[in-house]
């Protein structure tokens, strides 16, 4: 029972701070989930990135849903998680929805936004640097793809980077 | 029925758009306003940056205030529960395989090729994100700052995101009495 108060005050907490998309979320779960609770390794972190990048839906939720089963290895800890994330959003979004009808943008709101902007960018890159650990980079073919997925990304859709890289992966340990 | 419409048509966007929240608000905007003009163009865009400023999930957010607008409460419950139900059954049925699948020497070797490749992605999205903000010693500060002391000290993320929005808001105030 523990377990799953555990995971809905953890995932009520990162729905709560998920500020500027699923930015944000991505360092919140890297900090809580893998440093904090070690319901992931940073391994199986760099994977669920991986594959709510090439599956439907927004990562804070294929997150959520993934860690909750996890960690209690059943559906309904996957339920609890993704419910508690998401509360912050319902209770918030429909408090605003019925208070202000017709949203009108607020100045001190925006303000806030200087500094969230360039804070999520600092967020992210230490995620990077926490992920080049030997987890994912295994050898020096870890390097060569890090590479050439880092000098494809202008041009080619993640999805397609993705599917290619765990093909080359396959073909350059496999065999 | 208009809640089984807002219910599907939500559940039919968050099944087809892989890649993230940001990748389903150029579809939840063609469907909502051009198909079903459930809201028309203005107070959609005005809806962004509230859906953009409230934390969550931003297609989340989006999906409860066109549900909430057209229907109500049972109607933003109808459409939030189309936009998360897919990703949600797609990824237990992921976990649920992965469980039985651990060790499968086939599948370790394509997470092998595939991990480096997610930190180059996300190399590459710090990197385009850098090149959208306004380029002024003040954010290059904060985001090697936020960089350095997410990496080196043992502190949650939380306060980071909440001394940023503050030492926004001071930014903000001193900008505007000049």
């Amino acid at each position: 029972m523990d377990i799953y108060i555990d995971l809905f005050l953890c995932f009520f907490k990162i729905g709560l701070f998920a500020f500027g998309g699923g930015y944000a979320v991505i360092s919140l779960i890297q900090h809580d989930i893998v440093e904090v609770n070690g319901w992931l390794s940073a391994k199986e972190f760099t994977d669920i990135v991986a594959i709510s990048q090439t599956t439907p839906g927004p990562i804070g939720v294929n997150a959520a849903t993934y860690v909750g089963y996890t960690a209690t290895g059943s559906a309904i800890g996957a339920f609890v998680a993704t419910f508690a994330m998401l509360l912050p959003s319902i209770i918030l979004m429909l408090i605003i929805c019925y208070f202000f009808g017709k949203f009108h943008q607020n100045k001190y709101i925006e303000y806030c936004f200087l500094g969230l902007r360039p804070a999520i960018i600092g967020l992210i890159a230490a995620v990077c640097l926490q992920l080049t650990n030997k987890e994912n980079f295994i050898d020096y073919k870890s390097a060569v793809i890090f590479l050439v997925v880092l000098f494809a990304s202008k041009k080619i859709h993640p999805i397609w980077l993705i599917l290619g890289s765990g093909l080359a992966g396959w073909l350059l340990y496999s065999f | 029925m208009i809640f089984w419409q807002l219910f599907i048509t939500f559940f039919h966007i968050g099944f087809f758009t892989i890649g993230g929240g940001y990748v389903m608000i150029p579809l939840i905007e063609k469907e909502v306003v051009d198909k079903h003009k459930w809201i028309d163009s203005q107070t959609f865009i005005d809806m962004l940056a509230l859906a953009q400023s409230v934390p969550g999930i931003m297609a989340v957010n989006t999906a409860i205030f066109v549900g909430y607008h057209r229907k109500g409460i049972l109607g933003a419950l109808c459409c939030l529960l189309g936009c998360v139900l897919p990703s949600f059954i797609v990824i237990l049925a992921i976990a649920i395989s992965f469980s039985q699948l651990k060790g499968n020497q086939h599948i370790e070797h394509i997470f092998q090729g595939i991990r480096p490749a997610v930190v180059a992605l996300m190399v590459y999205s710090v990197w385009s994100m850098i090149k959208k903000i306004p380029q002024k010693w003040v954010n290059y500060t904060i985001i090697v700052a936020v960089t350095l002391i997410l990496f080196f000290l043992p502190i949650s993320p939380i306060w980071l995101i909440l001394v940023a929005a503050f030492l926004g808001l001071l930014i903000g105030i001193r900008q505007e009495k000049r």
